[in-house]
């Protein structure tokens, strides 16, 4: 006759997964939330937390109207964009022909693979470094080329405040495009040798098969890739430190560097207003692709 | 004397339990490093024990690890901050050790000068820092030998060194180095203080007077600082502040604009002033001395033990002898005007005659704006400097908008 309370069903997994529901209750929605209410005050070095007291400093959309009317937010934005899509592209692009080089079932892939994979070893830190020695014009590559006697050479990208950014891209590149290489190759070396032989039977070249039908099959691996190398380039902060500082001028800032600086200079607010824009272009880009690839599952 | 004694009585009491305190810092070029180790030698002989914690880079770099560590309940046991505003609202959280006691018992109101240092640590008539020396930023860095040998006198001031720079850019030499980041707002400052007086820079900056902000004064600042980034080549634009004094100090530059602290650059160099190199107070137009420096603060501890090594510490910075070591290595003033300079060099010497003066005296950029004004300004003004596309006009007006909108 007791319909048992569907609050009490599976009582032990709930329990379970309760330290799971408090963290993410909390510790994600919770300081996302306090983040974006933040945002709207007027505070400067300390935190608060009562309603009154975010009452008292309540400005408004004030934080967001002098974040879009600076200048150096602006660079920020456009360079994520550019370092973004050039950095996630490329990084697909090359990382995929290395892995293609790999499968060709070379003599010492294991010596080819570590030498690839060695540069994802090193931090952002000592990457940037080592890059802006060797795009230094005073006296890296510029420098060399010209003392052998190429007088004329010019590569000045690091101080050219136009191409600043991409040599962020280039120092990220040689990074990260190692790794994406071996999960590349865990991925191509997952099909089935069976799919091989029937595609030479039916005459297909190897890269039709490569382009038309590998590729389809490593969807899977492909999106972690990407989840992965799309949520990195976001993050990017200490290679720009490294490498140009932010420099020449303001011209290769990202918005990480602002929003660090902002949050901890005394300016707070502006500092949480930076992130809760960050926040909502992400999630533009991260639900319909949440929606499409969940909700196709549930549906089945 | 009796404060020496003291602190060995003290040593003697505490000795069988060293307590590490861990104090951070961003000396970390030649001549800072030195002054630092004269500060740990020193708190080290009370039977305590430094732990050095140095931050690479700059003050805008340490400022937000600093601040966000005390702030994060991970506070160290002591550090390195500039006076004014940066730290008020950390002390009206109560995050900061009140040092009034030792202040009073010292008397430290009478023996540091100039009274604004010690204005900056007072909070509510307490006491929250302890200043080290002063330090001013008004200072052009030139190099003798590089003008002699272009056949050129020696500049005594700005225009001077604009004046000579095609005949040195034509030899391959830099005409002035420069570095990324803040460098560039300290060369706009000391061009305001130089060009439109020290009056106008600090009515603009304490008293916002917008129409002065606005104005011819100020526009003709911005025509200086215009000419300064026509002569400069981006190519050779170089990271660190040490960087572009090193350049002067081998001869492959002319001239820097930095504070006093490159005067330990050119110690450690063996360079000799008034024979090797010149430094020219308020960029040789107006001999004038910014008060900046640096003082320290003590974060807050429950341990008494932390409590009484930080307390050890702050006594320790302000004794005659440390003063004497610290600042000597550091190219500083000292904080007290009773202590023996015999060992001065000329640059300091210059600068003690003007402070002895006290008329062309002034505060420090961080005593008058919030460190949040301070690198909007910043960021103004190095775009202005690698972007050759925006206008002095533009400039000046971006400027005074963040004058304007600076909370007071």
């Amino acid at each position: 006759m007791n319909r048992p309370n569907p609050l009490f069903r599976n009582l032990t997994s709930k329990l379970a997964a309760s330290p799971m529901i408090f963290i993410v209750l909390v510790v994600f929605i919770g300081s996302t939330a306090w983040t974006v209410a933040s945002s709207f005050t007027s505070i400067k070095t300390l935190p608060i937390f009562t309603p009154q007291e975010f009452y008292d400093n309540w400005v408004g959309w004030d934080q967001y109207v002098r974040l879009w009317n600076t200048p150096r937010w602006i660079t920020s934005i456009t360079n994520l964009a550019i370092y973004g899509v050039l950095f996630t592209g490329f990084a697909f692009i090359i990382g995929f022909l290395l892995a293609v080089l790999m499968d060709q079932k070379i003599r010492a892939e294991g010596v080819f693979r570590t030498i690839y994979l060695y540069p994802f070893a090193l931090s952002f830190i000592v990457t940037g470094k080592v890059w802006a020695w060797i795009l230094n014009p005073a006296f890296g590559l510029e420098k060399t080329v010209r003392d052998l006697g190429w007088t004329s050479f010019s590569f000045d990208w690091l101080t050219n405040r136009d191409m600043s950014i991409y040599t962020v891209v280039i120092a990220g590149l040689w990074q990260g495009s190692g790794l994406v290489m071996a999960l590349m190759l865990a991925g191509l070396r997952g099909i089935d040798d069976e799919i091989w032989r029937a595609s030479r039977v039916d005459g297909i070249p190897k890269w039709r098969t490569y382009l038309q039908i590998v590729i389809p099959m490593m969807r899977p691996v492909m999106i972690t890739i990407f989840v992965i190398v799309a949520s990195g380039s976001v993050r990017v902060y200490d290679l720009v430190l490294a490498l140009t500082q932010g420099g020449p001028g303001n011209s290769s800032q990202v918005p990480s560097m602002y929003i660090y600086e902002k949050l901890f200079v005394g300016a707070l607010a502006q500092g949480t207003a930076a992130s809760s824009v960050l926040l909502l272009a992400t999630a533009i880009i991260l639900i319909p692709w949440i929606v499409v690839e969940f909700g196709k599952k549930s549906r089945v | 004397m009796t404060t020496l004694l003291a602190a060995t009585a003290l040593c003697g009491a505490t000795s069988a339990f060293a307590t590490e305190l861990e104090v951070t810092h961003w000396w970390t070029s030649g001549g800072e490093s030195a002054a630092v180790a004269e500060f740990a030698k020193a708190f080290d002989a009370t039977g305590n024990k430094w732990v050095d914690g140095a931050i690479a880079g700059s003050g805008d770099v340490a400022r937000p690890i600093i601040i966000s560590r005390i702030l994060g309940g991970n506070p160290m046991g002591a550090t390195q901050l500039n006076p004014g505003k940066d730290a008020d609202d950390l002390i009206a959280a109560g995050l900061m050790q009140d040092l009034t006691e030792l202040a009073t018992a010292e008397d430290w109101a009478t023996i540091l000068r100039p009274k604004s240092q010690m204005d900056s640590c007072t909070l509510d008539g307490k006491v929250y820092c302890v200043p080290v020396n002063l330090h001013s930023g008004q200072w052009m860095w030139t190099n003798r030998k590089v003008y002699e040998d272009a056949g050129i006198a020696p500049p005594t001031n700005w225009a001077e060194m604009i004046a000579a720079a095609p005949a040195l850019k034509a030899k391959g030499i830099i005409p002035l180095s420069l570095a990324e980041g803040w460098p560039v707002g300290l060369l706009t400052e000391d061009l305001i203080v130089a060009y439109a007086g020290v009056d106008n820079y600090v009515s603009v900056y304490k008293d916002r007077n917008m129409d002065m902000a606005r104005g011819p004064e100020f526009a003709a600042v911005f025509a200086a600082i215009d000419q300064a980034r026509q002569i400069i080549d981006p190519k050779t634009v170089v990271p660190q502040w040490n960087d572009a004094v090193a350049l002067v100090i081998q001869g492959k530059a002319a001239a820097n604009v930095m504070g006093d602290w490159a005067g330990g650059e050119f110690a450690v160099a063996g360079m000799v002033a008034g024979k090797d190199f010149d430094c020219l107070p308020g960029l040789g137009v107006e001999p004038v001395l910014g008060t900046g420096g640096d003082v320290f603060y003590f974060p807050k501890s429950e341990d008494p033990e932390v409590t009484k090594a930080q307390l050890a510490m702050a006594s320790m910075m302000v004794t005659k002898e440390v003063q004497v070591a610290f600042n000597l290595k550091k190219g500083s003033l000292p904080m007290r005007s009773d202590v023996d300079l015999s060992a001065a060099n000329d640059c300091m010497k210059k600068g003690l005659e003007i402070l002895d003066k006290g008329t062309k005296v002034f505060p420090n950029n961080s005593q008058m704006l919030d460190r949040d004004s301070l690198n909007q300004i910043n960021d103004v003004m190095k775009e202005f400097f690698s972007d050759l596309t925006i206008t002095p006009e533009v400039a000046q007006e971006q400027f005074a908008a963040i004058i304007e909108a600076a909370p007071k």
